[in-house]
């Protein structure tokens, strides 16, 4: 396979913030590659970088072959962008959106139609053709930009949190497409931070925490030392204050730990059996709601790697906390 | 010839969106018939042929400016705001061209601006002694040196109201320097070399020429003036884009 995208060195300072520093990676043609990190990691200023919308302080910038370093626009024509926010014109349709879009990239006037009610169609926005996209909800939004970004056929699609802010079924909607899109050869660069979306959807992961990259690996290899590693998670009440000294020396072999109020996690290096923890639960007086196993995802990796809690990031975002 | 495409469509939808609003279009009406009845109420004179056509070249010039700057600063600005500018940016088009698609919707309302008056005029006087291939090329390159000065105040300002305050900043100074309300050899003489830093100062002589040959600067200079204002103003509009936009 060749390279789709290769960045080597690239850094970008804003007055007194570093938010790039010195990042090297490369993406594979018809890679689906995942960006993660918190909010101001510098994914945004990243891809901003790639495609042309910034300019970075050092570093090169090779695009399916092209060298785009200092010359931005030389592979425009190949790359689709899905900003983190919906950027369409208010005042146009959404197929008149699509059509002018199109038009952006020298589409003819009948493949700008045709490409237009095709993506309308695949995103369930036919109805909605001719009403102004300033009136769509924020999922309908959403989509016809993530349409807009592909309306050219792109070999390389950036995609910026695509399914932040949108209802459940239209996210796994855009899931299901990005999959396919994968599956049909295009190469996805995408940034995210619910981790599970990640781990589902992406071939290598690249966590950036600070502006530097802190890992890349596929997601099987990411999980790998996490393999031996049996976890358990007991929810109940009327927990002892002392539990957790008592219960360590109980069970020597296990971690035990109290994260949250009334919710006890167990760590084992081997299968951990639930009736005798569950039995000495009880017999300490605590009323147990819920015990199970958990099976160990790529978000304790980019706890344990990062150092964040993968909730606080999502909380963040959601919140809509600003980005470099 | 894709290129082409995308400047032709960048015009279509911005004077769809813009350009051909009714708000737009009735300022357009509306802004040269209050600048005629105040050149006229402050001239005092008798309303006839004369006085008429010794209106048109500040209608005109006023007509073009206000137009072309007010429109501009604001439509990049608000798409600059709301983030629909990347995308253009993001097209694989030269930002040149693309800058030039932007602004040529704003020249082609500021010279139809510019011929509202005119046509008004010709209902009551005779404009026969006009030349109008000097006069068409004159009212454009104002047209084009305003635009591309709309496009500097948009590219120095962030917010909407900003570009306004801005744009005034410009305006008002050069309505007062250019040689529309009083010859520019009538200006204390240290403040002269500003008028001959104005654009619309050769753009007002050669209407001044073109009307009632009443001028001061050679014609030929004027236009040659106009021209470097337009090279000017653009260049420098586009080096500060790549420095500010794509930062």
């Amino acid at each position: 396979m060749t390279d789709g995208i290769t960045v080597k060195g690239l850094k970008k300072r804003f007055d007194e913030v570093q938010a790039v520093n010195d990042i090297s990676f490369s993406v594979k043609s018809g890679e689906l590659f995942g960006f993660l990190g918190p909010n101001g990691a510098g994914k945004t200023t990243t891809i901003n970088m790639i495609t042309g919308l910034a300019r970075p302080d050092s570093g090169s910038i090779n695009i399916a072959g092209i060298d785009c370093t200092g010359k931005p626009k030389s592979a425009q024509h190949l790359i689709g962008v899905v900003p983190d926010e919906s950027n369409l014109y208010p005042e146009l349709t959404g197929y008149e959106n699509l059509c002018f879009c199109a038009s952006l990239y020298g589409l003819s006037k009948p493949e700008r139609q045709t490409k237009a009610k095709e993506l309308l169609s695949v995103f369930s926005l036919d109805t909605a053709a001719n009403r102004k996209f300033g009136g769509y909800s924020k999922g309908m939004k959403r989509k016809l930009t993530i349409a807009a970004g592909m309306i050219h056929n792109p070999e390389i699609l950036f995609l910026d949190e695509p399914t932040t802010g949108i209802d459940v079924a239209s996210a796994r909607q855009l899931r299901s497409l990005i999959s396919k899109l994968h599956a049909q050869g295009t190469t996805i660069f995408l940034t995210t931070h619910y981790i599970e979306e990640a781990e589902r959807l992406c071939d290598r992961i690249a966590f950036i925490v600070n502006g530097k990259l802190v890992r890349t690996d596929n997601v099987s290899k990411l999980l790998l030392p996490l393999q031996n590693i049996h976890r358990m998670q007991v929810v109940c009440t009327d927990l002892p204050e002392d539990l957790i000294p008592g219960i360590s020396k109980s069970f020597p072999d296990m971690v035990f730990k109290s994260k949250k109020h009334n919710v006890i996690e167990i760590e084992n290096g081997r299968p951990i059996s639930i009736a005798p923890i569950v039995r000495y639960l009880e017999e300490q007086g605590a009323n147990i709601f819920e015990a199970k196993l958990i099976k160990p995802s790529l978000e304790d990796v980019f706890v344990e790697i990062t150092g964040i809690e993968a909730d606080i990031m999502r909380r963040e975002k959601e919140k809509g906390g600003k980005k470099k | 010839m894709k290129a082409w495409i995308a400047f032709w469509n960048i015009l279509l939808k911005d004077m769809k969106t813009y350009y051909l609003k009714p708000p737009n279009i009735s300022w357009g009406i509306i802004f040269p018939l209050a600048w005629t009845g105040m050149f006229f109420i402050r001239s005092g004179s008798e309303f006839d042929s004369s006085t008429i056509i010794s209106l048109i070249p500040g209608v005109v010039a006023v007509s073009i400016l206000f137009g072309t700057t007010s429109l501009l600063a604001v439509t990049v600005t608000f798409e600059k705001k709301n983030r629909s500018f990347e995308r253009l940016l993001l097209a694989p088009i030269s930002l040149e061209l693309l800058m030039l698609s932007k602004t040529v919707g704003a020249i082609l309302f500021g010279v139809v601006n510019a011929f509202i008056p005119v046509i008004i005029a010709s209902f009551f006087a005779d404009l026969s002694g006009l030349s109008w291939p000097i006069f068409f090329v004159t009212v454009l390159l104002i047209a084009v040196s305003s635009t591309f000065l709309g496009l500097f105040i948009a590219v120095a300002v962030s917010e909407v109201f900003e570009a306004q305050t801005f744009s005034n900043f410009f305006r008002f100074p050069m309505l007062f320097l250019c040689g529309l309300f009083f010859p520019i050899t009538q200006l204390p003489f240290f403040i002269r070399p500003l008028s001959y830093i104005l654009p619309l100062t050769y753009g007002v002589d050669l209407l001044h020429w073109n009307v009632r040959r009443n001028h001061h600067l050679y014609t030929g200079l004027s236009l040659l003036m106009l021209i470097l204002f337009c090279i000017i103003l653009f260049s420098v509009s586009i080096r500060n884009i790549k420095h500010k936009w794509i930062a």
